[in-house]
């Protein structure tokens, strides 16, 4: 796991690449891969890179160059099949100096060029320079594990891991960007190509951007497709391919190391259910890790102790308040490089803490379970929603909520009357796309009316949600609702803020990488060619995968309701204390400075907050809200009034200069 | 001040809505978002503070709750 950089003239004109801003763009990149540097260099092209070394520790250096010295490549992750495609390219007649991955990525392309992206089963951010023929290749796995961003600015295009590397050069412009924050105010974090920053792109997850001689393409080279096979309609054969495909992931992330790799642990099915996989490939020692809570509302030890109990892991916990949510918050912030409008985020950066702290580098998780084999609480309400909306008059039908949400028994919108304004909006478009999304789509694009009056103008032009439905996959009309609901999920909150705000950037902000064997090739593959019944069996989530826990984990954790992650939002700041830093980036001058919202409406949210911060629950919009405005003022502060790449030149152990 | 201006400044700074927002009196506070579930709590028990009434299970209806002028209708008739 790395960090990557570089810089490409996009005109003949343009000067070749500075080799002290590939240096600053690296050493940006510290955190991600701080066991070596290198850099490549030619008139046209720059290359930089921080390595995390996890494979081929001795001779993995990068960037890498084919024999011939014709193609350079600099790569963060992981393909996990490559001994698989290495014997397959040896086999073409191709010969290989090293063990690395990254080597099998070089003769991969030589072989199939572009083609060769479907045939990895990993997670990969990529840059690639073929001296040849002047040819740039920016490429992405299929869900988007890695990020690399991109700016075009001054005749070159400038592309990093981290946001934060393309401002190393300090003159491209650091500005907030008006779409990307409405759609982090409706789907919780800017979607690819758009970011935070105005200019500032995103190789989107599953493309290949390419640039040659002038000429730029950007083509999706993987889309999901969900397509029943007829193969797997009894439940045991579901039951049957899953654990063995699950089995078969888990097991090529343990192997395909040469450091030890351990697995997070909340208590939870999916994560539970990989570290016992993950528990039967080492067979001897194994590390767990978990975060645990102060406050009961959201602690799960409890399940988390049956769990290790059962497997005999060496588990380590940290336990988390409140005030270390908000303490960390800033540098949590630093590293999402986005609006955040969950606390959520925070306790997983502690949680690589604690990781790297024990001296693992790698760890499994359950990331992508609830996605791939239909766990969340958006799915049924989806269904409930759908079939209430065929008698929508129905007062029996709405009350099917209540199975979901149990909170809603005590809140007055369980009234059906009630429940018909809320739940019940647009019950004559059920069989439109973003149906089921609408409801949390909508709630938080409200928050958008604390933008200052020209932010909400710009807003009120742009409409995230017409934009993202209007780019839907040809296949989208033919799936069934859930199949849709599953996809906008993924692209909507997957990939931008589960596997990115709260996942990659969280884990790397400590040098410690993720793998997520429900977000293999196959395991993907097989999840999508499930029919139904399956995954949401009337509403009972996740159906399978609960058939496959079962002999693996104690009947308490595979039938307990699910716990959605989450850690405490607005009270984190308010309840005990509040650090000198909320004060200081909402003050009326900070407010003004950053240009995003309404002063008079920030200050009667806060006063709320911090008034009612002992007097009961916080509503969910104000939990977004808090969080919202708290990070994005902390977002300008920390990217557009200072710069955030900082001026460190690390040392360099490759540096390969070329005409 | 009368009750409507009441109900009204409670839901522009209880909901933190900018005046530019220009919140009409029939608008619904449910399906605009500006109120959920917690938030309708938050409603009820201004109400029983300000006006010194007691919302029923059965009065716990869009009719009543769900905008400016509805809660303003509902405080009067109770009240009265």
């Amino acid at each position: 796991m790395c960090g990557i950089a570089g810089i490409v003239a996009l005109q003949e004109s343009a000067p070749a690449p500075d080799r002290d801003l590939l240096v600053r763009m690296a050493g940006s990149l510290r955190h991600r891969g701080p066991d070596e540097f290198g850099i490549f260099r030619d008139r046209r092209a720059g290359l930089a890179h921080a390595r995390l070394s996890i494979i081929d520790v001795a001779t993995g250096q990068q960037p890498m160059a084919s024999e011939d010295e014709g193609l350079w490549l600099v790569f963060n992750g992981e393909i996990f099949n490559y001994v698989e495609l290495r014997a397959e390219l040896v086999a073409l007649g191709h010969r290989f100096r090293t063990q690395s991955d990254t080597e099998v990525l070089i003769h991969a392309y030589q072989q199939w060029s572009d083609g060769c992206f479907e045939r990895f089963n990993g997670q990969w951010a990529i840059a690639l320079w073929s001296r040849a023929d002047r040819r740039l290749v920016l490429c992405r796995d299929r869900y988007g594990v890695r990020p690399l961003h991109y700016v075009e600015h001054a005749g070159s295009v400038r592309f990093a891991s981290e946001i934060k590397a393309l401002f190393a050069d300090p003159g491209v412009p650091r500005a907030l960007d008006s779409e990307g924050l409405a759609q982090a105010f409706t789907f919780w974090s800017p979607l690819a190509p758009r970011s935070a920053f105005a200019g500032v792109r995103e190789v989107e997850p599953g493309h290949v951007r390419t640039y040659q001689d002038g000429r730029v393409t950007d083509r999706a080279w993987w889309t999901p497709r969900y397509e029943p096979d007829a193969g797997l309609r009894t439940a045991g054969d579901a039951a049957d391919a899953v654990q063995a495909a699950l089995a078969n992931a888990t097991s090529l992330r343990m192997l395909r190391a040469d450091v030890p790799v351990g697995s997070y642990l909340s208590g939870g099915l999916d994560s539970s259910l990989i570290a016992a996989l993950g528990r039967e490939v080492v067979g001897s020692r194994f590390q767990t890790f978990s975060v645990t809570f102060e406050d009961a509302e959201f602690d799960e030890s409890g399940h988390q102790r049956a769990v290790v109990e059962r497997l005999g892991t060496e588990h380590h916990a940290i336990r988390i308040s409140g005030r270390d949510i908000a303490d960390v918050f800033p540098q949590v912030v630093a590293h999402a490089e986005r609006p955040l409008l969950r606390t959520a985020p925070a306790p997983m950066f502690l949680l690589s803490k604690l990781v790297h702290e024990h001296g693992i580098k790698v760890v499994l998780t359950g990331e992508g379970a609830d996605e791939m084999f239909a766990g969340y609480d958006i799915f049924r309400e989806g269904r409930v929603r759908r079939f209430w909306a065929r008698q929508p008059q129905s007062l029996v039908r709405p009350r099917l909520l209540e199975r979901l949400y149990p909170y809603l028994a005590r809140s007055p919108v369980s009234r059906s009357a009630l429940a018909r304004e809320f739940f019940g909006r647009d019950l004559d478009q059920a069989g439109r796309p973003g149906f089921a999304h609408g409801p949390r789509w909508s709630t938080t694009s409200t928050l958008q009316r604390l933008f200052e009056p020209s932010r909400a103008a710009a807003a009120e032009r742009y409409d995230p949600v017409a934009e993202l439905l209007e780019s839907l996959p040809s296949g989208f009309p033919t799936w069934t609702p859930l199949a849709q609901d599953q996809y906008l999920e993924c692209r909507t909150l997957m990939s931008p803020y589960l596997l990115s705000a709260q996942g990659d950037r969280m884990l790397m902000a400590h040098s410690v990488e993720g793998r997520f064997p429900f977000l293999d090739r196959d395991v993907i593959g097989l999840a999508n060619a499930l029919p139904d019944a399956a995954k949401l069996a009337g509403l009972d989530e996740k159906h399978v995968l609960k058939q496959v826990a079962r002999a693996y984990l104690p009947a308490s954790v595979v039938d307990r309701p699910k716990q959605a992650y989450r850690s405490p939002d607005a009270a984190a700041f308010f309840s005990r204390g509040e650090p000198a830093w909320v004060a200081d980036v909402t003050s009326p001058a900070a407010i003004a400075g950053a240009g995003v919202f309404d002063p008079k409406a920030i200050a009667q949210l806060l006063g709320k907050c911090r008034t009612r911060a002992q007097a009961g629950p916080t509503s969910n919009s104000d939990n977004m809200a808090v969080v919202g405005i708290l990070s994005t003022q902390m977002l300008h502060r920390l990217f557009v009034e200072a710069n955030p790449a900082g001026t460190a030149l690390p040392e360099l152990r490759t540096s390969v200069e070329r005409s | 001040m009368d009750a409507k201006q009441l109900v009204r400044d409670f839901v522009m700074t209880n909901f933190y809505v900018p005046d530019s927002l220009a919140l009409a009196d029939t608008s619904s506070l449910l399906a605009t978002g500006i109120v959920d579930s917690t938030g309708m709590l938050e409603v009820i028990a201004f109400l029983e503070d300000t006006f010194s009434v007691t919302v029923n299970e059965d009065e716990m209806v869009p009719g009543n709750l769900d905008s400016i002028e509805n809660i303003t209708r509902f405080v009067a008739r109770k009240s009265g």
